[in-house]
C-alpha cells in the first residue's frame, strides 16, 4: 500500500510532522514503514511551459524546434518526443534543473539549433512507466489548458510529494484505505479524522425504474448495491485526481473509471463500473458460473468458468468475475453515457478462491479476500455516483437497487482493566485505556469498572478481548512495558538423555576429524533408499518443485556422498564429513512416516598429511573402523558391540561390515563400492551410517573405577602363521577364551602376508598382557597359561608359531 | 723430592689446562692419578723415605694430589658443560616450520547457533522439545488459529504428502504437541528443528531451514515477562550493550504479537550497512499465546497465559558471520564449514 502524505492530508492533519517522523511513529505503532519515497527529490527548476510554436528541425527528422512560453520569456526548446505540437501546455526543465538519476539541464546546441531546456514526459520527472496514462506512456505529458505558464510543474502535478510504503501484516487490511490509514495516523498523533462529505442532487428519475438486481448466490454475495448515473461524459479526470492515482501506483484512465479506483483506495471498497447500454437487459443477476460457461474479461483474455466462480451477468451471459475483473463487454468506453456502479460485499473465500483460479490477483481482489467494511458498501457507492456528478457531469439516479442481507453489527467486547494489565505486566490507568480507544476511534463505554467496547466494523481484526489488549498496548507504547521474568516454581531445564548423548556424539565425531554437514531431507526417488540399513515404503510429496526434492531420504548417505563429490571437484582431496539427522521410514497409525535418527560419515583423501616430515597415510578401512570403535568408547559401549563381514550394495564386497550392538545389526561400514566410487567421481572413499536412536537408546556400560595397577605386568608376544581367511578377530576370541582372567589385554602387532610364508598363509603377531591386580604373577603361572592359549589356538584354527 | 714433587704437579696442571676434550682429559687422570701414575709411585716410595720426613712427605703429596684432582674435576665439569652444548647446537631445529596438525571437525554454523540458543535457555531453566519433521496438518495449522481455508494454509507454499501430512512449515507444532501432552501443567521450552516450506531456493531462500522456538505457559505469564526473557537474551547472544525493541507485528498463533529488533551490534545503533542505516535489526518474532490455541491444547485461557518467540538460526548466522548467501549452509563446502573452529570471545 502506497500512502500519499500530501492525499492524506485530506483526512488527517499531519502539519508539522517531517515525513520521515511520522513514518518512524507508524512503525512503532504497528504498520512497518517499509521504503519513504519522496517524490520531488532531485528535480529542480521544473515549469509549466506553452508551446507557441513547433516546426520540424531543417537537420534531423524526428526533433522539432519548439518556442516555449514559461512564463517572464519566450524560450526555444528542441524536443524529439512524437506527440509534441503546438498549443500545449507542457513541463519544461529549464536550465540548471536537476531531474532524477543525477541529470542536470544545459543550455545545448542540438544539430545547430539552441535548445534552452527539456519538454519533459512524466517519467523522466520519476514517474513509473505503468502508472503514466497510456496517451502520454510514450512520449512527452500534456498537462491542462488551465496550466500558467512560468508556474511550478511539480506542485501542478502533487510531486512534492511524499510516499510511505506499507507492509502490512494479514490482519490490517483495514489500512488497506486511506481512511483507514487516517484513524490509524490520527491516532498516533490524537488527531480527528475528517470524512468526505457526500452531497449531490439526485435525479428525480429512479435506479429501480431503469434496471432490476437478483441475488442467486446470497452466501457468496450477502450484499450488492448498484447505482446509475445517466448523461455521464467520459474524457480525462482532472489532474488532481490523476494525481492521486499515480501516487498510488494506479495508471489513470478516464473519468468513471479513475472514480471507481478513487474510491477504491479512498474507501477500501471496490467497486466497478459498468456501461449500462451494453448491459442490454436492463437486468443484474448474481450467479455462479455454469461448468464451461466462458467469458472475456477487461485484459482481453477468454477465460473458461466453473461453476464454484462467482459472475455477475446480464441475465444472459456473464459481464464480470465477481470481485476479481470486469467483463470486456460491459467495460465503459469514450462513447459512454449511462453508468452502474457496482458496490457489492463478495465473501473472501470465494474471491480467493476465483482469483487463484484464474490467476488474477487486483488491487479489489485483495481487499475482497482480507474483507471489506459491511458498514462502507453503501457509503462507497454514493461517493463514487457524487464525484461522478461533480467530475463527469453526471445525473445520478435517485436511489439504489440492491439487495442486502449483511450482517452489519459491530462486536462487543467487554474486559476489566485488571485483565489488562494483569496481561501486559503493566499498571495502565482506566483512563488512558479509553482515551486509547477513543483515539481509535473505537465506541467505548467505562461502566462499573468494566470497559464496554464496540469494535467497529472496518477494524475485523478486533474480535476479542486480547485484541483490545494489544491495540491499547501498541499505542501506549511497547517501550513502557517494563521488563520482568515468569514468577513461580523453578525447575531445573535440560536436555533429555538422547538429545545429551546427541551432542557427546556429535563433538566426538569432530575430536575425531570430521566436520559436520547438514543436508537436505529431500531427495530424489531413485536416491532415497540408496545405502539405507533399513527401507520401507518412501514418503513422497504431492506437488514437489523438482524431481531432485521429491521423497524423503531413508538414509543420509546419499547427499553426505554428493556434497563430498561437491568438495573434492573444487580440488579439496581431503573430505571428513558428518550429519545427524533424520530417515523417514513407512507409514505408521497417525499417518506419519517413521522418523528414526541416524548418524552418518564420509572419509576421502588423506587422513595423515604432515608432508614436510613425510608423514602421509590415505584413508583406509581401519581410520573408519577406529572412528566407529572411538564412538562406541565414547557411548560406553564398546563391550556390547561387534563387527560381522557383511555386503551391502554400493559398497566394496570385501570391505564391508556390519555394526551389531548386542547381536542386533545397528549400523554399517565400508569402503565405497570402486564402481559407485567411479559414478561419483571419487577416490578410495569409506562411509558408515549407523541407527543413532537404537545406539542411544541402549546404556552406557557402568563407570567403575578400577585400581591403577600396583603389580607389574609381563608380556608375551606370539607370531601365528595362519590361514588368509582366518580372522583376526576370532583369534583374538580364542586367546581372551584360554586366558582367562589373567589375560588383561591383547593386541595385534604385527601382519605379514608376503614370501615369507607359504602360499595362502599370513602370519599375525599379537602381544598378549597377564596380570593379577593383587600379587606379582610367577614365571610358572605365566608360563602354563600361555601354553593353554598356544594349544587353544592350535586346536581351534590350526595355528603354529611361526618358526 | 720436593722440587721433583712440585715439577710433577706444574706439569700435571699444565696437561690439563691443555686437554680439550673429556677423553684427553681422561688420559691426563689416568697418567698423573692412576694406578701406574707418578703421584701413585711417590706415594709407594714412600717407604723408602726416613720415618720422621715420611708424614711431611705424604701431606706434600696429598696436597698435589688434591690439587690436581680439584682442578682436573673442575677442568672436567667445564668441557663436559661444553660438551653437552656442541651437542645442544647441534640439534637445533627451525622452530618456524609449522606443527604437525591436529585433526579436528568442528560444528555446522546453524548447530553452533542453535545450541548457543538452546543452552541460554537451558540455563533459564527451559526443556529441549523436539517433534517429527512430517507432521499432521492439524498440529502444523489448526491447532495453532489456523483452520481449514486460511490463506497461509495454502498448498503451494506448502510440501504436502497427503491432504492431512505435510512437512512441517514451522516448529510450532512441536509447541501444540507439548500442550496437548502436558494438559494443565506449566511449560517452559525450546524448540529447535528442520522446517520446509515450498520455496524456490536462491540467495535468501530455502526449501528446507531451520527453526528455534519457545514456549512459556503458567499461570499470570505477563508480556512483561516475554520483553525482560528477550532481552535477557539478546544480551546472552549479541552481547551485553544491545537494546531491544517491540513492534507490534501478526501472527495467527499469539495475540498481541510483536517483532523484536536489537540494537545494532556492528555499529552499535549508529547505523550502518548490516542495519541499513536504521540502528536495528530484526531478529525474532513473539507474542502471547493466542487463547484459541491454549483452548484448543486444553487449558483454560481465562486460568493460563503463556508467552511464545520464534527465530531463525540460519538468519542470525548469516547476520553474525556476515554469510551473504543461505545456500552455504546447505551445500558443505569444507572450505565454508571449517572457518566455524573457533571461539568468538
Amino acid at each position: 500500500m502506497y500512502v500519499s502524505t500530501k492525499w492524506l492530508e485530506n483526512y488527517v492533519d499531519t502539519k508539522g510532522i517531517a515525513p520521515a517522523d511520522l513514518a518512524e511513529k507508524i512503525t512503532r505503532a504497528g504498520i512497518e514503514v517499509d521504503t519513504i519515497i519522496d517524490r520531488s527529490e532531485g528535480l529542480t527548476n521544473i515549469v509549466v511551459g506553452h508551446v507557441e510554436s513547433c516546426e520540424k528541425h531543417p537537420e534531423a527528422d524526428k526533433l522539432n524546434i519548439c518556442q516555449v512560453n514559461v512564463g517572464e520569456e519566450t524560450v526555444q526548446i528542441i524536443c524529439g518526443a512524437p506527440n509534441v505540437a503546438a498549443g500545449q501546455n507542457i513541463i519544461a526543465a529549464l536550465p540548471g534543473a536537476k531531474l532524477p538519476g543525477g541529470m542536470k539541464i544545459k543550455k545545448a546546441k542540438l544539430r545547430g539549433e539552441v535548445s534552452n531546456g527539456m519538454i519533459c514526459s512524466l517519467q523522466e520527472l520519476g514517474v513509473e512507466g505503468k502508472t503514466v496514462a497510456k496517451a502520454y506512456a510514450e512520449g512527452i505529458y500534456v498537462l491542462p489548458a488551465d496550466a500558467k505558464p512560468g508556474t511550478d510543474a511539480l506542485s501542478l502535478l502533487g510531486l512534492d510529494d511524499v510516499i510511505l510504503e506499507f507492509d502490512l501484516t494479514p490482519n490490517r487490511a483495514d489500512a488497506l484505505s486511506m481512511l483507514g490509514v487516517a484513524y490509524e495516523v490520527g491516532a498516533i498523533l490524537s488527531q480527528d479524522v475528517k470524512l468526505p462529505t457526500i452531497e449531490y442532487t439526485a435525479s428525480n428519475e429512479k435506479a429501480e425504474d431503469v434496471l432490476t438486481l437478483k441475488v442467486e448466490a446470497k452466501e457468496d454475495n450477502p450484499m450488492y448495491i448498484a447505482k446509475v448515473v445517466k448523461n455521464v461524459k467520459v474524457a480525462e479526470s482532472p489532474l488532481w485526481l490523476q494525481n492521486y492515482l499515480m501516487a498510488a501506483g494506479v495508471r489513470p484512465h478516464n473519468n468513471v473509471v479513475d472514480i471507481t479506483n478513487f474510491v477504491l483506495l479512498e474507501y477500501g471498497q471496490p467497486l466497478h463500473a459498468f456501461d449500462y447500454d451494453r448491459l442490454e437487459t436492463k437486468e443484474i443477476v448474481v450467479r455462479r458460473a455454469v461448468e464451461g460457461e466462458k467469458m472475456t474479461t477487461l485484459d482481453d483474455v477468454e477465460r473458461t468458468l466453473h461453476a464454484d466462480q462467482l459472475v455477475i451477468t446480464n441475465g444472459k451471459e456473464p459481464v464480470a468475475l465477481a470481485g476479481v475483473m470486469g467483463g470486456a463487454n460491459s467495460e465503459v468506453h469514450d462513447g459512454t453515457t449511462t453508468v452502474v456502479i457496482e458496490s457489492a460485499y463478495f465473501a473472501s473465500a470465494s474471491v480467493r478462491k476465483t482469483s487463484k483460479d484464474v490467476g488474477l490477483r487486483s488491487d479489489a481482489s485483495t481487499r475482497f479476500e482480507k474483507g471489506v467494511d459491511p458498514n462502507r458498501v453503501a457509503e462507497a457507492a454514493e461517493r463514487a455516483a457524487q464525484l461522478m456528478a461533480e467530475l463527469a457531469g453526471g445525473e445520478v439516479l435517485a436511489g439504489a437497487v440492491q439487495f442486502d442481507e449483511l450482517d452489519k453489527e459491530s462486536v462487543r467486547i467487554i474486559l476489566s482493566p485488571d485483565y489488562v494489565n494483569q496481561r501486559l505486566g503493566m499498571k495502565i490507568p482506566m483512563d488512558e485505556m479509553v482515551s486509547i480507544l477513543e483515539r481509535l476511534q473505537i465506541p467505548v463505554e467505562a461502566a462499573n469498572g468494566q470497559l464496554i467496547v464496540d469494535a467497529p466494523t472496518r477494524r475485523q481484526d478486533l474480535r476479542i478481548k486480547e485484541d483490545l489488549i494489544e491495540e491499547i498496548a501498541r499505542l501506549y507504547g511497547y517501550d513502557e512495558i517494563p521488563m520482568t521474568l515468569p514468577i513461580g516454581e523453578s525447575v531445573p531445564g535440560g536436555l533429555n538423555s538422547f538429545q545429551e548423548k546427541r551432542r557427546l556424539v556429535r563433538r566426538y565425531m569432530e575430536s575425531a576429524g570430521l566436520y559436520q554437514a547438514i543436508t537436505y531431507s529431500l531427495t530424489s526417488r531413485a536416491e532415497s533408499q540408496s545405502f539405507a540399513l533399513e527401507t520401507a515404503p518412501v514418503t513422497e510429496l504431492l506437488m514437489p518443485m523438482s524431481e531432485d526434492r521429491s521423497v524423503l531420504r531413508q538414509s543420509l548417505l546419499p547427499h553426505l556422498l554428493d556434497a563430498t563429490t561437491y568438495n573434492v571437484a573444487r580440488r579439496i582431496d581431503t573430505v571428513s564429513l558428518y550429519e545427524t539427522g533424520s530417515v523417514f521410514l513407512g507409514t505408521q497409525e497417525d499417518g506419519l512416516p517413521k522418523e528414526v535418527g541416524h548418524v552418518a560419515a564420509v572419509i576421502t583423501g588423506k587422513w595423515v598429511d604432515h608432508a614436510w616430515q613425510q608423514e602421509n597415510k590415505k584413508v583406509d578401512f581401519f581410520v573408519m573402523k577406529g572412528i566407529v570403535e572411538g564412538l562406541m568408547d565414547t557411548l560406553g559401549l564398546t563391550g556390547k558391540v561387534t563387527y560381522a563381514k557383511a555386503t551391502h550394495d554400493g559398497l566394496h564386497p570385501g570391505r564391508t561390515a556390519d555394526i551389531l550392538l548386542n547381536g542386533v545389526v545397528v549400523g554399517v561400514l565400508g569402503q565405497l563400492h570402486p564402481s559407485e566410487q567411479k559414478k561419483r567421481d571419487l577416490k578410495e572413499t569409506y562411509v558408515t551410517e549407523m541407527n543413532l536412536a537404537l545406539l542411544l537408546a541402549e546404556s552406557a556400560e557402568a563407570l567403575v573405577y578400577e585400581q591403577v595397577p600396583r603389580y607389574p605386568s609381563m608380556s608375551r608376544d606370539i607370531a601365528l602363521v595362519v590361514s588368509k581367511d582366518e580372522a583376526a578377530g576370532s583369534l583374538m576370541d580364542i586367546i581372551q577364551e584360554a586366558g582367562g582372567k589373567l589375560l588383561k589385554d591383547v593386541t595385534v602387532f604385527d601382519l605379514y602376508e608376503g614370501d615369507k610364508v607359504d602360499e595362502g598363509m599370513k602370519s599375525l603377531a599379537f602381544s598378549l598382557t597377564y596380570f593379577d591386580a593383587e600379587r606379582t604373577l610367577t614365571d610358572e603361572e605365566v608360563v602354563t597359561r600361555h601354553d593353554k592359549v598356544l594349544a587353544a589356538l592350535k586346536e581351534k584354527s590350526g595355528a603354529v608359531l611361526r618358526g | 723430592m720436593e722440587q721433583q714433587l712440585e715439577q710433577l704437579k706444574q706439569e700435571a696442571l699444565q696437561k690439563i689446562e691443555a686437554a680439550a676434550s673429556v677423553k684427553e682429559l681422561n688420559d691426563v687422570r689416568v697418567a698423573y692419578l692412576g694406578k701406574k701414575g707418578p703421584i701413585t709411585d711417590l706415594l709407594k716410595g714412600m717407604g723408602k723415605l726416613p720415618a720422621e720426613e715420611r708424614p711431611k712427605m705424604g701431606a706434600l703429596v696429598n696436597v698435589v694430589r688434591e690439587t690436581v684432582t680439584t682442578t682436573l674435576e673442575e677442568k672436567m665439569e667445564l668441557l663436559e658443560l661444553q660438551a653437552v652444548n656442541e651437542k645442544l647446537e647441534k640439534e637445533t631445529i627451525d622452530i618456524t616450520l609449522p606443527g604437525r596438525p591436529v585433526k579436528l571437525g568442528n560444528h555446522h554454523p546453524l548447530t553452533r547457533v542453535v545450541e548457543e540458543i538452546e543452552d541460554f535457555f537451558i540455563s533459564m531453566g527451559y526443556e529441549v522439545a523436539e517433534g517429527p519433521e512430517v507432521e499432521q496438518d492439524y498440529y502444523n495449522f489448526e491447532a495453532l488459529n489456523l483452520p481449514k481455508g486460511h490463506p497461509a494454509r495454502d498448498m503451494q507454499d506448502s510440501f504436502y504428502i497427503t491432504e492431512d501430512v505435510l512437512l512441517r512449515t514451522h516448529t510450532s507444532p512441536v509447541q501444540a504437541r507439548t500442550m496437548a501432552a502436558k494438559k494443565g501443567e506449566s511449560i517452559k521450552i525450546i524448540c529447535p528443528g528442520k522446517v520446509y516450506r515450498r520455496d524456490s531456493d536462491d540467495a535468501t531462500h530455502s526449501h528446507q531451514f531451520t527453526q528455534i522456538e519457545g514456549l512459556v505457559v503458567g499461570e499470570d505469564i505477563r508480556m512483561s515477562d516475554l520483553k525482560g526473557t528477550l532481552a535477557l537474551f539478546a544480551k546472552k547472544m549479541f552481547g551485553e550493550e544491545r537494546e531491544i525493541r517491540l513492534r507490534p507485528s501478526f501472527f495467527p498463533f499469539t495475540e498481541p504479537s510483536v517483532e523484536m529488533d536489537i540494537s545494532c551490534f556492528k555499529c552499535g545503533g549508529s547505523g550502518c550497512n548490516v542495519c541499513k542505516k536504521t540502528g536495528w535489526i530484526e531478529i525474532l518474532g513473539a507474542g502471547m499465546v493466542h487463547p484459541n490455541v491454549l483452548e484448543m491444547a486444553g487449558y483454560d485461557p481465562t486460568v493460563f497465559t503463556g508467552f511464545a518467540f520464534g527465530m531463525g538460526p540460519e538468519r542470525i548466522a548469516m547476520l553474525k558471520y556476515g554469510v551473504e548467501d543461505i545456500r552455504h549452509f546447505f551445500t558443505n563446502d569444507m572450505r565454508f564449514i571449517s572457518q566455524f573452529n573457533r571461539t568468538e570471545v
